[in-house]
């Protein structure tokens, strides 16, 4: 086979005006057909992204960016609570939608003897003397119950198991239960927005989705949201 | 018996057929007549008659059997989904308060609505077996090989499309199934490293299963994805009426006695 030539045509110089193009411009290199061309791309392009970028911010802004409102349920005075055993309180997470928007939380007074152990993180300054265990299970958000004879949170979905303090003691959740800051208004215990504790109790006040270890390389795999209620 | 005509002027009367000339065309041959003029019409218009040809009368192989069917089962299966739904939604209302109540209301007052519904529900069933079986019988067939890789690849999109819609559309009789599953479901995509926590706030339309997650599943279940979908086996049907299909994979080529001839 012959060696393919060096270049079968001659070099094309990038000036219009060399090449005989009427009316070209000294020094001028882009062609009117492509600078149309090009042009209307553009153009396509604007409009194209002028609908499309709206609508995309229209779907995932307020979902993403805006903060859900804070809001607080009275759910009795703290001696309605033991604080060997845990009673269920209904609590409203989302307004408006009716039975939907309500979950159950299981609360029972501060017991010194338990909770002010070495080494376990302080409580919330603003809570009151209760503690307030989400339902919602550490490893898909099913519903847990707390069995009280067992002493233990029991998940119906794939046999998450929880200990007195919401700790995990068997199955497939990743974290400890969820807790939630209370405060006392007028007398009355009143639960509030929801955080997230890691295996040490560590609180991650921007809450997590089930599903989300939070110990080691968790906390940074699984950041705080923008869409979570603000801290009180 | 025969009546006296009546006295109808003469310039309205029939002209009597010329002796000799083509005999009147008969009702039925003028309904046909009627029909080709019609296709005529449009076809002079639009030469769609060319692409019906080649859609329609292709050469298939020798083998050709059976299995051939699923991949069109599942089509009549999605636009069986398609008329169902969309006859579902005049009944059905996509709010958090009112949902459970407008499904029950489907299957037990509106006249066939129990019918419908189980059509619906049944047949997302039967749509995700058909699209399985069509993708096992691509697979062991070896339909996947080149020059079809592009039509596989349309055909993976579109199984996972048929799943969105089989995950949005589990919510949508929102009773305890639905709204678990879902929770479930949207903590399942949390749990994608770095974008898993927005992406289930994408999902939800919130921090919590909010007022609009319904409506959001409710959008991309009946607007967005059957779109798609109806696009994407456009693209897919295309790609099989140009590239033809292929033989099973049992049958060999047959042998042209002229080569082996020549070989000698």
């Amino acid at each position: 086979m012959r060696p393919l030539p060096e270049s079968r045509k001659q070099p094309v110089s990038k000036y219009t005006a060399d090449r005989n193009i009427p009316g070209a411009f000294e020094g001028e290199t882009v062609t009117r057909r492509r600078f149309m061309v090009s042009t209307t791309h553009v153009a396509g392009g604007v409009a194209t992204a002028a609908i499309l970028l709206p609508a995309l911010g229209f779907a995932a802004g307020t979902p993403i960016f805006e903060r859900a409102p804070v809001i607080w349920t009275p759910v009795g005075k703290p001696e309605d609570f033991p604080d060997d055993d845990y009673v269920p309180r209904v609590i409203t997470l989302t307004q408006g939608i009716g039975e939907v928007g309500k979950s159950t939380v299981y609360m029972r007074r501060r017991n010194p003897s338990i909770d002010d152990v070495a080494g376990a993180p302080a409580p919330p300054p603003t809570d009151a003397p209760v503690i307030a265990i989400s339902s919602r299970c550490m490893h898909l958000g099913c519903p847990v119950r707390w069995t009280s004879a067992a002493q233990r949170f029991i998940c119906p979905c794939h046999g998450g198991v929880y200990g007195f303090k919401g700790e995990v003691s068997g199955g497939p959740p990743v974290r400890p239960l969820d807790h939630f800051y209370t405060r006392m208004r007028n007398g009355q215990v009143e639960v509030g927005p929801r955080y997230s504790v890691n295996s040490q109790f560590r609180r991650f006040p921007s809450f997590r989705d089930p599903g989300q270890p939070l110990d080691g390389i968790g906390q940074y795999l699984y950041p705080g949201r923008l869409s979570t209620p603000k801290n009180p | 018996m025969k009546l006296p005509t009546p006295p109808v002027p003469k310039r309205f009367q029939d002209t009597p057929a010329r002796p000799g000339g083509p005999k009147p065309a008969k009702p039925l041959e003028q309904v046909q007549e009627g029909g080709i003029h019609v296709a005529g019409w449009v076809d002079e218009r639009t030469s769609l008659s060319g692409g019906v040809r080649w859609m329609f009368f292709r050469k298939v192989p020798k083998g050709t059997n059976w299995f051939y069917t699923l991949g069109s089962a599942t089509m009549f299966a999605f636009l069986s989904q398609a008329i169902t739904g969309v006859f579902l939604a005049m009944y059905y209302t996509p709010s958090p308060t009112q949902a459970y109540e407008s499904a029950r209301h489907i299957t037990n007052d509106v006249f066939l609505g129990e019918f419908v519904r189980g059509m619906h529900k049944w047949g997302s069933s039967v749509m995700v077996i058909l699209i399985f079986l069509h993708m096992g019988r691509t697979f062991f067939f070896g339909a996947y090989k080149y020059p079809r890789e592009l039509n596989w690849i349309i055909g993976v999109v579109l199984v996972i499309l048929t799943f969105v819609m089989s995950l949005t559309g589990y919510l949508l009789p929102f009773d305890q199934r639905s709204y678990w599953a879902t929770i479930v479901a949207a903590n399942i995509n949390g749990t994608g490293p770095l974008v898993g926590p927005f992406l289930s706030d994408f999902l939800r339309g919130g921090a919590e299963f909010g007022a609009t997650t319904l409506s959001r599943f409710y959008a991309i279940h009946m607007m967005l994805v059957p779109g798609l979908i109806a696009a994407l086996i456009g693209a897919h049907l295309y790609l099989v009426a140009k590239l033809g299909t292929t033989a099973p994979p049992w049958l060999r080529a047959d042998k042209d006695e002229k080569l082996r001839e020549e070989r000698v």
